[in-house]
């Protein structure tokens, strides 16, 4: 029997401090701080106890990231399912949902049941593969979601995220086949021919720095299509990393018609703009692109709302040399599973737009309910599964690119310090991670 | 000033300086049988051109030897590039040969600049080349506003007061980004005139009037900056067609009389005759292609001179 005790944390950071008890992965108990150090059985004394003096923190559910990219198979050379699942732990990640844009594409069960038997084989974190939407992600035929639902991994969210399902006819046809499985489209709004060679956010900084620009019609124009194909088909959608201002208004308008659509928002979209463009640092590079400071504000406000319904990380490794080049050749993408707490905190916590039970709702409740997780975003209590994030709320790091797990290092926010560290990670009541270290299997 | 990337590296003042300097170079060189200086004995320039265009080199070029440098001409677009080497490691291998100043033309957008500060962070000593940009994508051309500013202040005396229309495809032009920011810093007046199509996104917020008929803004003004409008654009659909543009934007010589009699007409050149500017108009008085040219070589002295000697040799 596996006991772990986590003494003198506070879940969702109110009321008075707690013991929790945690035997055989399941939380036991719940009490007062200090109450179970008179039981050594209890208290964990027994083999493989463990106690986690947790004094000062914060008890959430383990986070759920819907949107990962572990480029795993294809480009190990950026991460992999074991690179990435260490930096979810350290992040504070119990499940992650790996994107389907591999080389080869995740568009058939024998990709799909690869990744997640890695991510077993693993074990730091539940990785859930993404099917492919279409085969290729060429957007032309359906790839065969019903034998990946069905299959080991059983394939719950579709995306040909990277691309747009830019063809009405084939998005509409996707949603139908989506509902009668009862799986989630989940859509890059991208419509393509607005982004012909674009590499930036279609503004004023953007023009004057003479990049291409990636208005964000391209981004609104899908959104609302999509809210509509789902209205009509009956069927669920979710959108992607929305990065700006009208997105959201067309999100909340869809929502107020009762369309079933669902939305993420990237934590580099909360906190970063297009003024950092300015040296044409290609680790800025991303998609959709770093939109203006009242986007970012927007977003804020959404996510603080409701209408935007959680924080998916969009987490994009990639090698050097993809990123340390011409800002126009530089690959798009971020890396984002182990600052995702502290940007949130930093961004929403501090300003007091969230407070830590909106931290849980957006980053860990909301996500599992959406994918449809059913032990993972659950409430602290006992009897609970033990996906659980322990959280420092004070203690400041500064972004080290190198020091981060993965093995590539695009973080845009190198040197720069942020709040909340996570202590330790809890995957079914085994520690995947403590301060910083990472507990193989 | 270390670089010159933007024209937002330099100050009203200094921008003055450079065009003064040019000025004392073009007045050195006056008469001479022998067009050579020792300015920069001794000093080596590379010029580093990842985009063809052989006036620019040339005047680049030029520019060094008559100061006394060792001009080395790398042809990056052809060597380096097909073999894969990043524009990083070619920046690391011309500072490691020694060069005192990287003259940069690259279809990327920014290269200059991300040469620059990649530059500085390989050298220990903090000696680093000085980097110009000869053209960057579709953001700056600041040695081709600076040499469109001298033959205007040689033609109209000054900046204060006068208005330049810039017409054409001005998103995608270089010479339109710096041209509207220097003339502007200088005191003119710019209007930029092109189809919405051709206009830069937020160009209302630079300080410049923003004006889609030729016709009606050719009498108000005292210099026309005819831009290149590239072949390729015209299949992107952001014009019908040649034709069109030719009758709308073209410089044609019913417009030529339509101008105030001093008004100069600039053309950064190659020229699209037919198209952009009519045949004749090209040739007439008020044209000023060859004295453009001219010009680029005495400011590009200039900007070597102070960014390799620097300001204090001045006195
Ligand atoms: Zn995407």
């Amino acid at each position: 029997m596996t006991t772990v005790l986590i003494t003198g944390t506070r879940p969702y950071g109110e009321g008075d401090p707690v013991d929790v008890l945690i035997e055989d992965g399941v939380i036991t108990r719940i009490v007062p701080a200090g109450t179970l150090e008179a039981t050594p059985d209890a208290a964990g004394d027994g083999p493989g106890a463990e106690v986690i003096e947790a004094a000062g923190t914060v008890l959430l559910p383990g986070f759920v990231d819907m949107h990962t990219h572990l480029r795993e198979p294809g480009r190990e050379d950026a991460e992999t399912v074991r690179s990435g699942s260490a930096a979810a732990a350290r992040g504070g990640y119990t499940a992650v949902f790996a994107m389907a844009n591999t080389d080869p594409v995740a568009d058939t069960a024998v990709v799909t049941d690869h990744v997640y038997a890695q991510g077993r084989t693993v074990g730091l974190v539940d990785v859930h593969p993404v099917g492919a939407v279409t085969k290729g992600l060429a957007g032309a035929e359906l790839a065969e979601m019903g034998v990946m639902a069905a299959s080991t991994a059983s394939v719950r969210l579709f995306s040909d995220d990277g691309h747009c399902v830019a063809d009405p006819l084939i998005m509409r046809r996707a949603l139908e086949y989506a509902r009668g499985l009862d799986v989630l489209i989940a859509q890059h709004a991208e419509e393509p021919r607005l982004t012909e060679g674009a590499v930036a956010h279609e503004g004023p900084t953007a023009a004057r720095l003479g990049l291409a620009g990636w208005p964000r019609a391209a981004e609104e124009s899908i959104v609302i299509r999509d809210a509509l194909l789902a209205r009509d088909a009956g069927a669920r959608v979710h959108i992607c990393h929305a990065s700006t201002a009208g997105t959201v208004e067309l999100i909340r308008w869809a929502k107020g018609q009762g369309i079933d659509i669902t939305a993420e928002v990237t934590p580099h979209h909360l906190m970063l703009d297009d003024a950092r463009l300015e040296t044409y640092d290609g680790i800025f590079r991303v998609n959709p692109p770093l939109r203006e400071a009242s986007d970012a504000e927007a977003l804020r406000a959404a996510l603080a709302e409701g209408v935007v319904d959680c924080v998916a990380t969009d987490h994009a490794p990639h090698a050097a040399q993809d990123k340390c080049c011409e800002f126009s050749q530089a690959r798009p993408g971020m890396l984002g599973l182990e600052t995702a707490l502290g940007v949130v905190a930093q961004t929403m916590v501090g300003p007091g737009l969230l407070d830590w039970r909106g931290v849980a709702a957006v980053m860990s409740e909301r996500p599992a309910r959406i994918t449809g997780l059913p032990d993972h975003g659950r409430p602290i209590g006992v009897g609970e599964t033990a996906n659980l994030t322990v959280v420092d709320p004070d203690s400041a790091w500064t972004v080290r690119g190198a020091e981060l797990a993965s093995i590539a290092d695009n973080t845009p926010y190198e040197e720069l310090t942020l709040p909340a560290r996570v202590r330790a990670t809890l995957l079914r009541g085994r520690v995947t991670c403590v301060d910083g270290k990472v507990r193989a299997h | 000033m270390k670089h010159l990337l933007s024209i937002g590296d330099l100050t009203r003042d200094s921008a003055l300086d450079l065009l003064d300097e040019a000025d004392r170079f073009k007045a050195a060189l006056l008469g001479r049988e022998v067009r050579k200086l020792p300015t920069l004995r001794g000093r080596t320039v590379m010029t580093v051109f990842f985009e063809n265009s052989t006036r620019t080199r040339a005047s680049f070029e030029v520019a060094g030897k008559w100061m006394s440098a060792d001009v080395i001409n790398v042809s990056a677009s052809t060597s380096s590039v097909r073999k894969g080497e990043s524009l990083r490691d070619t920046a690391a291998t011309l500072h490691a040969i020694g060069a005192d100043a990287l003259i940069v033309r690259h279809p990327s957008s920014g290269a200059p600049r991300q040469v620059a500060r990649w530059t500085a962070e390989m050298a220990p000593d903090g000696v680093a080349p000085a980097v110009i940009n000869a053209g960057d994508g579709t953001h700056e051309h600041p040695t081709q506003a600076l040499l469109d500013a001298l033959t205007l202040r040689d033609r109209l005396g000054g900046f204060e007061g006068r208005r330049v229309g810039i017409v054409g495809d001005i998103v995608h032009s270089r010479v339109a980004r710096s041209n509207a920011l220097l003339l502007t810093m200088l005191g003119a007046e710019v209007v930029l005139i092109a189809p919405p199509t051709l206009m830069p996104l937020g160009a209302d917020g630079w300080g410049v009037t923003v004006a889609h008929d030729l016709d009606s803004e050719l009498p108000g003004l005292d210099a026309v900056m005819m831009l290149r409008v590239q072949a390729e654009r015209m299949r992107g659909g952001f014009f019908p067609s040649a034709r069109e543009y030719a009758i709308r934007y073209g410089l044609n010589e019913t417009r030529r009389r339509m101008l105030p009699e001093q008004a100069v007409i600039l053309h950064p050149g190659p020229m699209l005759r037919g198209m952009e500017i009519g045949y004749s108009v090209a040739d007439s008085p008020q044209a000023a292609p060859l004295q453009q040219v001219a010009n680029g070589v005495h400011v590009r002295m200039a900007v070597l001179f102070r960014l390799l000697v620097g300001e204090q040799a001045d006195a």
